[in-house]
């Protein structure tokens, strides 16, 4: 562990973006004018060996994801790449920072990308309430283009890369890897049946590569300084840095880079300052809401991929939110659902009757309407929504913050059916 | 019609994809951009202008949230729901602002000033709890803090 901040480093003080020039003086652009004079097969085997795992929420090691994409003068084209910026996982918002703080770090790591892969079109992927971050990225874009970065021949190269933002009209889907597709091709967000894999057939039926931003981040940082360098960053088993965060009634919520395998413990007592005073922790969902509670019990868990889901969760998108004693954790629990029931995009039965189902029975407990069959039903239709009953990892996701509780705050859904009332309201 | 105006800025889209029908989405954020809301003639408009059916571009317009299919007021506020706001102090939140505007979710002031709407997680949750009103992040909110916000916005 070396306690570099490489995605964070060069960021102002005062959060203002840094302009191309500031960028290429911190030694920006360098990295992809290096990519550029290796094989593309060289660079996806340098990414394979940095250990680097997507920062969305899945954690699928990133070279090996752009293994499957069809290579040399035979592959299909044009083929594309998009940075997925529709960060919408309650609790999260860790990619804000990073296109709001720094686009140009953005766009070279899709330029790197655009170079594994001989990607032609690349589109950043941007929720439409992140208005700063459109114009920001925006403006990053149109340097680009000014200095040559992208266009026909970008750094001179034979190969030409467009580059666009298309900046979304919301709904929780499109932040899945098929739905953003079907949403590119101006679409409802749907998520689309796999096999074909995106990387055989994805954006218009080309090869195409969905990538996170924080994941996109990390390239330039990999092809300048190696992979051994990269795996120095981590205290854990997986590589790199982490932007972690902390949301809930702690003294210091915020962002931090820092090694991956931070214990949660010290992120949650060092970082985010502990709880606010006279308050007690009851649990906390370590990546957001799509993730299994942990507990004070877990405190000791280095937030790395490996470690997080040795616990029973996952590290998910590393931005923490965390449930104090003063909170109820079967209305927290209701939110989950609530969101998570709402934005189903209707495409599969288990996800749009389950999540609906689960909302309405915690909503009844949470108004004391409740009774121990409601439980049962509960655990049911968190093993109908299991991984493999449905098209994408929504409702799979959705269950994980309800299977959880049910197991950590059993108490809790007892006092509710017995006294027939929220003991919190 | 589409105005001049809309068709270019619609046009300007097409060239970023290989199909008319894939910029759908942009094309209905540009035409609310200038009439406010998707109507049923907007949507025929920008349908015929795309070689799509309107059916299947309302099938599009129904499902994101930021596209309106109903007139909104002058200004939309996004009031987010999601889990650390909602640990936050969104309830409050929400109360102050049914009780200052008379209006809940879904509902415009009589004066047409303001559209009250949900919004899940605005990417602000260590500054919760959060709202947006048009193009503009607020963030730390408590309802004392609404008069001041809301002043902003005539």
């Amino acid at each position: 562990m070396n306690g570099e901040r490489p995605l964070t480093r060069d960021m102002k003080p005062d959060g203002e973006p840094l302009s191309l020039q500031e960028y290429e003086r911190a030694g920006g652009y360098r990295a992809v004018r290096q990519a550029l004079r290796m094989a593309p097969e060289a660079i996806t085997r340098l990414v394979s060996d940095s250990g680097l795992r997507g920062r969305g929420g899945a954690g699928f090691p990133t070279g090996q994801k752009w293994s499957f994409v069809p290579l040399g003068a035979e592959a299909p084209h044009p083929k594309y790449l998009a940075a997925n910026a529709d960060e919408m996982e309650p609790g999260t918002f860790k990619d804000r920072w990073l296109l709001e703080g720094n686009p140009h770090q953005l766009l070279e790591g899709m330029m790197i990308a655009a170079c594994a892969i001989e990607a032609d079109v690349a589109y950043v992927f941007l929720r439409g309430e992140y208005t700063l971050a459109a114009r920001r990225v925006e403006r990053a874009i149109a340097e680009a283009y000014q200095a040559g970065y992208l266009g026909r021949h970008p750094f001179g190269a034979d190969r030409g890369l467009e580059l666009y933002l298309h900046v979304s009209a919301g709904r929780y889907m499109c932040g899945e890897e098929t739905g953003l597709l079907n949403a590119l091709e101006g679409k409802r967000a749907n998520p689309r049946a796999k096999p074909p894999y995106p990387q055989v057939s994805g954006l218009f039926g080309k090869p195409t590569i969905v990538q996170n931003v924080e994941t996109l981040a990390c390239l330039p940082h990999i092809i300048t300084h190696g992979a051994a360098w990269f795996h120095g960053l981590s205290r854990g088993v997986d590589a790199g840095s982490k932007l972690y965060g902390a949301s809930g009634k702690v003294k210091r919520p915020g962002l931090w880079e820092l090694p991956m395998g931070t214990p949660l413990g010290e992120l949650l007592e060092e970082h985010a300052g502990g709880l606010r005073d006279g308050l007690k922790l009851r649990g906390l969902l370590p990546g957001g809401a799509s993730t299994d509670f942990l507990t004070e019990r877990h405190l000791d868990v280095a937030m790395d991929f490996t470690h997080v889901e040795k616990a029973g969760s996952r590290l998910g998108t590393g931005t923490i939110i965390v449930l104090d004693d003063r909170t109820c954790p079967v209305g927290m629990v209701w939110n989950l659902e609530e969101f998570f029931a709402q934005e189903s995009c209707g495409w599969c039965t288990p996800c749009w009757s389950g999540l609906r189902w689960a909302e309405r029975l915690l909503d009844g407990l949470e108004r004391g309407q409740g009774s121990e069959a409601d439980l049962d039903r509960l655990e049911w239709i968190v093993k109908f929504c299991a991984p493999g009953n449905t098209f994408c990892a929504l409702a799979p996701g959705a269950v994980e913050p309800l299977g959880s509780a049910l197991k950590y705050f059993r108490e809790d859904f007892m006092a509710h059916i017995r006294e027939r009332r929220c003991p919190w309201s | 019609m589409l105005a001049e105006q809309e068709r270019r800025e619609i046009e300007a889209e097409l060239e970023r994809y290989p199909r008319r029908d894939a910029a759908s989405i942009d094309a209905l954020r540009i035409v609310q951009r200038h009439r406010g809301w998707i109507s049923d003639d907007s949507l025929r408009e920008i349908a015929e202008f795309l070689q799509m059916s309107p059916d299947d571009l309302d099938s599009v317009a129904t499902f994101y949230n930021l596209i309106y299919r109903r007139p909104v007021g002058r200004h939309v506020i996004l009031l987010c729901n999601s889990v650390s706001c909602w640990i936050m102090g969104y309830a409050q939140l929400r109360q102050e602002l049914h009780r200052r505007l008379g209006i809940g979710f879904g509902e415009t002031t009589a004066d047409g000033r303001f559209t009250l709407l949900p919004i899940v997680c605005l990417g602000a949750c260590d500054h919760a709890p959060a709202l947006m009103i048009d193009q503009d992040l607020h963030r730390d909110l408590s309802p004392d803090a609404l008069d001041r916000v809301l002043e902003g916005y005539r």
